[in-house]
């Protein structure tokens, strides 16, 4: 493309070579997490063990996107708490929620 | 620089004007309250689902010996075990797992987008822009066949109890829609398509969104305003749809 005048100049920086290895160290993170939920998934019998294993491991993985992908662990310490402290009523919904499961074939 | 960071001129606090105490734009800010409410969507959606498969029976028995049936709730690994081209073939969760594998890798390339952006790499920003779309395109690919696939039903009916005509009858139904479902109990099917459709719309959007700032990154509207953080906030939503996914995987798939 012809180079005009009224074009700004843009000065491209070099790639950070140490940010992008540290960009698929997380993606090769996250998928080994999953291989191993699937080695789980087939090996382990149902049941509350299962149970409690996957959703560590999906905490694990939130974490790993949230907190690199989305970059939320590098930000100020304001924007990290409020977006973690309201997760705390996503808690209490399933708290809640799991509380009346568990009383409703006493209703039916 | 337009970017402000969370200092403020000696002795005044941060919070009374002039600086952005969050360190982050108006835009990026309530991306991520926006995002945050969105989390508390998808939340009441899994839960319910939770609550309500918690009230229904559970399958007794050896996983092998599982057939479908309305009498109990089914095993996820059970009703999504096909593969396109694999007619025939048991290869449970193996689809959903690729589908998890290209989201995941899509939310990388997006994210390499967002480092190129940074450098005011025009070039790698177009790359890494186009590669997320083809992630997400693909993404959107699979979940319709998993929805044919799973609209269709398999090669052999169940029974199922339906009330016509003011009486109780007993049908084969193969396949499964809102109103009647082969895989077990209706809230199963209904589900099924409340969480996965409203999880793909959410792709289908970033999709859109994506092409949006490719489009804008191609035509260098980015590099006449100097900087690309519309990629940033782009990107926010579209690790949040990896992250959504997640979730559906572990508590709809693998429980």
């Amino acid at each position: 493309m012809a180079h005009h005048s009224n074009e700004p100049q843009v000065t491209v920086l070099p790639p950070d070579k140490e940010k992008i290895k540290k960009l698929w160290t997380v993606a090769a993170i996250l998928g080994a997490v999953t291989a191993v939920e699937f080695v789980i998934a087939f090996t382990m019998s149902h049941g509350t063990a299962k149970t409690f294993l996957f959703v560590i491991l999906t905490i694990v993985k939130a974490g790993y996107i949230v907190g690199e992908f989305m970059h939320l662990k590098y930000e100020v310490k304001v924007l990290f708490w409020a977006i973690l402290i309201p997760i705390l009523f996503i808690v209490w919904m399933l708290v809640a929620f799991v509380y009346e499961g568990m009383k409703m074939p006493v209703f039916n | 620089m337009a970017h402000s960071t969370a200092t403020a001129a000696h002795g005044q606090s941060v919070w009374d004007g002039g600086t952005s105490p969050m360190g982050a734009s108006y835009g990026k800010l309530m991306m991520w309250f926006f995002l945050l409410s969105d989390a508390f969507t998808f939340s009441g959606l899994l839960i319910t689902y939770g609550l309500v498969r918690s009230s229904h029976p559970a399958f007794e028995g050896l996983v092998e010996s599982f057939t479908f049936s309305t009498e109990y709730w089914p095993i996820p690994e059970k009703v999504f075990e096909a593969v396109p081209f694999l007619h025939g073939y048991s290869l449970p969760l193996v689809f959903v797992g690729i589908m998890t594998f290209i989201l995941i890798m899509s939310s990388v390339t997006m994210v390499l987008a967002v480092e190129a952006g940074h450098r005011m790499d025009r070039q790698a920003v177009e790359k890494w822009m186009l590669w997320t779309l083809v992630g997400g395109i693909a993404f959107l690919g699979c979940q319709a066949w998993e929805w044919t696939h799973f609209i269709v039903g398999t090669d052999s009916p169940t029974l199922v109890k339906d009330f016509v005509n003011g009486q109780w009858i007993t049908k084969e139904v193969t396949g499964a829609s809102l109103t009647i479902n082969q895989y077990g109990p209706q809230p199963f099917a209904d589900f099924f398509f409340f969480i996965t459709g409203f999880h793909g719309f959410h792709v289908f959007s970033g999709v859109m969104f994506n092409f949006l700032i490719y489009y804008n990154t191609v035509t260098g509207v980015y590099e006449r305003r100097g900087h690309y953080e519309m990629v940033e906030k782009v990107g926010l939503y579209w690790h949040f749809v990896d992250l959504v996914w997640v979730f559906v995987f572990t508590f709809f798939y693998l429980v």
